[in-house]
Formats: structure tokens, sequence, C-alpha cells
């Protein structure tokens, strides 16, 4: 079986006295699709730089393809979109992803352009220039970008921030389509509800360190079975759904009146604020 | 530097140059040049007009035509030189710093490429585009000498490629700059350490008219630890080298001229200098997290 995309081991990272990453652990597989959640300045956005050999790390280290980070067969295997990028405002579409093309090595050449501006939906703006689209289109282009050369990785920090909802929505297709394709992808993202919706995978990080991974499922389990009775409301912690029958039974039988039944499940955003117990950046 | 790394370092140069003359402020320089070009003509032509009509009919040890010539067309060369200056330190001003904290350094670092490799590409891309500047800004000059005055520098290319070095220096100084300092400081510190190199220049060429050794030998030094202004001044001495008798000791003490030529020994410093800047701005640019 061949090993993770990404491999993360023991990372940290300080810079000066501050300490951005404090021994994280985390591996993101083939096609596998992983959300990575903390509050700002959690070491998020450290975490995916390093990886992209952006920032040099402080002890431990990341793995990409099983090539260390940085390298030029890790920096060919990846693809990445930062949370603040700007391309050049005077070049279109077109120019800027067969620039792309041609530090990639990209054979792809026109047919791959088309492809990937009609993926973001992008297709009639391949001539327009970058410093007359919107921020959102901007952001779609930069997804576009990223996937120059066909990455076996892909790392997006933030990639909806600037995006209406139709765009989310486009964004968050193409990472399904990435998904049946093999891509690995760590998305890095506040949006929790996108991260539920879409991520296979779930790491939540505050403070430097890794609090909590899981699937999106597995980390908001059922938390409880509420019941209204006659005399208010009986709340039965750590109950699934299977146990309401049983509970609204033991309730009838001891003389309760039941008028309502509600499993209660815990959000990611419970979770979430669980595990970074109520920090922000 | 791998296949690979050689087409992506090609990719970097044409998209260095491509922005440099797409960018509104490339227009402005050639407008200005334009202006400046038309400014030089009238001026040379009335100079040579004024100087003609005055040394008519009068002998003298002094061949005023030449002396025209030649001042006139080294206060083009400082102005030249200038421009061109300006145009490297705009083509590389925020190539590292700046780029990383606007956001448009990131998309390409990550690249294959490496980062030597796209540092050395930017420089590259800057340095031929204000070194063909200055050759051609050069060329022009004397071709505005030659239709004005009918007077022509002693060596062509010589100068022109002196130039051409030296806006190369300052390009790779302002490069070195971009790794360590904002946009603002990058450039008000290239163009302090341009400014202090010509102004020593003048110094050593101060020392020379008044036999000063001392001033002479600050000149000396200053000239190699910024070899920009060695080369600047080496090229107008290469104007007026064959230049013989007063108007030549003349036209080497002015302030448009040079007592001393380049020699190997300075245009191999100035390559080597040019190779250990880069190098120093591709350690620190190495070092650095983006």
């Amino acid at each position: 079986m061949a090993g993770p995309v990404l491999a993360v081991r023991e990372l940290s990272k300080r810079y000066g006295k501050q300490e951005a990453l404090a021994g994280v652990d985390l591996e993101v597989e083939a096609g596998q699709l992983v959300g990575l959640l903390g509050p700002n300045g959690a070491g998020k956005s450290t975490l995916t730089k390093i990886a992209c050999g952006l920032v040099r790390p402080s002890g431990g280290g990341v793995e990409v393809v099983g090539q260390p980070a940085g390298s030029p067969e890790a920096r060919a295997a990846l693809g990445y979109l930062a949370e603040l990028f700007r391309f050049p405002g005077w070049c279109t579409a077109d120019e800027l992803l067969r620039f792309h093309q041609r530090l990639v090595g990209s054979a792809g050449g026109e047919v791959e352009r088309r492809e990937l501006l009609d993926l973001v939906e992008l297709g009639d703006a391949a001539g327009k220039r970058v410093e007359a689209m919107s921020k959102g289109m901007q952001q779609r282009l930069g997804v576009a970008q990223a996937l120059i050369g066909s990455p076996r990785l892909l790392l997006l920090d933030e990639p909806t921030s600037a995006l209406d909802p139709v765009g989310r929505r486009i964004v968050r297709e193409l990472l399904e389509e990435l998904r049946r394709r093999e891509v690995a992808v760590l998305l890095n993202s506040h949006l929790l509800s996108e991260v539920e919706l879409i991520c296979d995978h779930v790491a939540i990080i505050a403070g430097g360190r890794l609090v909590k991974a899981g699937t999106p499922e597995g980390l908001a389990g059922p938390a409880a079975v509420e019941v209204e009775t006659a005399s208010g409301v009986k709340t039965f912690e750590g109950a699934v759904r299977e146990d309401a029958p049983r509970i609204v039974a033991e309730l009838v039988a001891a003389g309760e009146q039941v008028y309502r039944v509600e499993v209660r499940h815990s959000s990611l955003e419970d979770v979430y604020l669980d595990a970074v117990g109520g920090q922000t950046g | 530097m791998s296949g690979g790394q050689l087409r992506s370092a090609v990719a970097v140069v044409g998209l260095s140059i491509q922005e440099g003359v797409r960018k509104r402020v490339f227009l402005a320089v050639l407008v200005l040049t334009a202006g400046f070009l038309a400014l030089f003509g009238l001026g040379a032509h009335f100079a040579f007009d004024d100087v003609d009509e005055f040394a008519a009919g009068v002998p003298g040890v002094l061949d005023a035509h030449a002396f025209t010539g030649a001042t006139i067309f080294g206060l083009a060369m400082f102005a030249t030189l200038f421009l061109g200056a300006v145009l490297a330190v705009f083509l590389t001003l925020g190539v590292v710093r700046g780029d990383a904290e606007s956001g448009l350094l990131q998309p390409i670092v990550v690249r294959p490429i490496g980062r030597t490799t796209m540092l050395l590409a930017r420089f590259a891309g800057a340095a031929l585009l204000s070194a063909t500047y200055v050759v051609l800004v050069y060329l022009a000059a004397c071709a505005i000498t030659e239709a004005t005055g009918n007077w022509s520098p002693d060596h062509l290319l010589g100068p022109a490629l002196g130039l051409a070095l030296a806006v190369a220096i300052i390009a790779a100084l302002s490069l070195l700059a971009s790794t360590l300092l904002s946009v603002t400081a990058q450039g008000i510190v290239v163009f302090m350490v341009f400014g202090a190199g010509l102004t020593a220049g003048l110094m050593a060429q101060i020392g020379t008219a008044i036999d000063s050794d001392s001033l002479h030998q600050i000149g000396r030094i200053a000239s190699w630890t910024l070899p920009f202004e060695g080369l600047y001044a080496a090229s107008l001495h290469a104007l007026i080298s064959d230049t013989s008798g007063l108007t030549g000791v003349i036209l080497q003490l002015g302030p448009f001229g040079g007592s001393e030529a380049a020699g190997t020994g300075l245009i191999a410093w100035a390559f080597a200098y040019l190779a250990g800047v880069l190098a120093l701005a591709a350690f620190v640019f190495a070092r650095r997290d983006l």
C-alpha cells in the first residue's frame, strides 16, 4: 500500500518566542479531503506553508509523496492557493495559467487551460485581465492555477473566503471531483458547515497543537435524547436514537405523559467550540 | 541547473520583462526618455552652433568643438545612467519582500523552480531590460551628437557596455535590498547608495584636479566598493581617451570626464562583485520564511 500523500510528523515552528506549532502529526491519503480547522493564529497557515516549502520548520518534518517538503519533487507534486495571494494584474487568466504550466513543466497546453477554466466556471474569462476580475473570480482562478499539472496534493488556505454562495458551490463540486480523481486535499477553512459537508476527515488545531481529529460524523456524534413531559424537559445525556423508544416506554411506565421526543446531535460547531475552548485569534 | 529549472527560469525572465514593459511606469519612462533626447538634441544643436561661432577664426590650443561634444555627451551619459538606475530599481522594487507581503511571490516560489533560480531569473529580466535601455539611449545620444555637431566618442561600444554592466550591478544591489527591506526603504537605500557612489566619483575627479592624493584615494576606494561608479567613470574616460593635448587633459578633469580607464582589473572585479551580491541575495532569500 502506498504511503500518505502528506505526512506531518511532530511538526513544530517558533517565530521568536511565539510558538506557532508544537508537535503536530497529520496524514492525508490519496483521494482524502481533510479539513483543517482552528481559530485565527492557531497554526493552520503555518502548517500549510511548511508543507509548501515557504516556511522552514523548527522541528519535526513534513513529507509530500514521500519527499521532504520544499524539495523539487515535493513541489512538483503539489498545488497551492494561499489565503492572501495576488496575481499580476496585467496578465489574462489564460496567460497566468500558461505561465504556471511552464513553471510546472505541464504539457497540457490549451486543453488543460480550457478544462481548468471551465471547471471553475471561468471559461468565458480566459482573455480577461486579472485586474478586471472580481475577488471571487480571482479566487476561482487561483484554484485553477493550483490545479495546473494535475497535482497529487492540493493545499487550499481559505479558498472560499471571497466567494459568494454560488462560487462556494462551484469550489465544493470541484473538490468532490478531485476526490474522485484520487487527489489528496488539505483544506484550511473557517466555514465549519462547508467542512462538515465535504471533508472526509477533520483536524482541529488550537494553540499550535492538534486537539481533535476524526471524521465529521465521528466527531459530531449523538449527544442526547431530550423528552418533554408534563413534569418538564428531561435530557438523557449520551443516549442515541435507538435508546429513544426504551426511554419513552420507561417514562410512560413511570406515569409520565410524553409530549415530544428529540434526538440531539452535537454539530461540528459544538465539537469545534468545545475543542478550542472559545479561543479566537 | 536541470532542464525543468532552465525552462522555468526562462518563463520567469519573460514574466519580468512583460511585467516591466506592460506597467504604465515603463510608458512614462519611455515618454520621459523621448523628452530628454529631444531636449538633448536641441541643447546639443545650440551648443555646437554657439561654440563654432565663438571659436571661429580663433586659433588656439583648445579644440572647442571636441570640448563641447565631449562635455554635453558626458552630461548625456550621466542622464542615461541615472535613467537606467531608475529603471533598474523600478524593475526590482519589492521583488522579494514586497511581493511576498502582497502574496505575489508565493504562487511562483511553491513551484519546482527553486528560490535561487527564481531570484536569478528576476535579476536577469530586470538587468536585461535596463541594460538594453541604457545601450539604446546611449546610441541615440551618440546619433544626436553626430548629427548636430559631427562629433562622436573616441570609443563607441566600450562605454555602452560599461553603462550596461553598471545598471546590472545597480539592479543586483536593489535585488539584495529587496530581500531585506520593505519597498519604500529599498528604494530610498538604493538611491542613496547610487548617489553616494556618484558623489565619491566626483570627489575623486576633484582630487585629481587639485592633485589631492587623499581625495583621489577616497574616490578610488568608492569606485571599487561600488563598481557601478568605477564603470561609469571608466566609460566617461573611454569617450575621450584618444583626445590629446590640453583638450584631453581638461576633459578628463571636468565634471563629466573620467581620468581612469577601466582596465581588466575593474571589469573582472565588477563581474565578481555582481556574482557576490547575487549570491548574498540568494543566501538571504533561501533563509526567509514566506
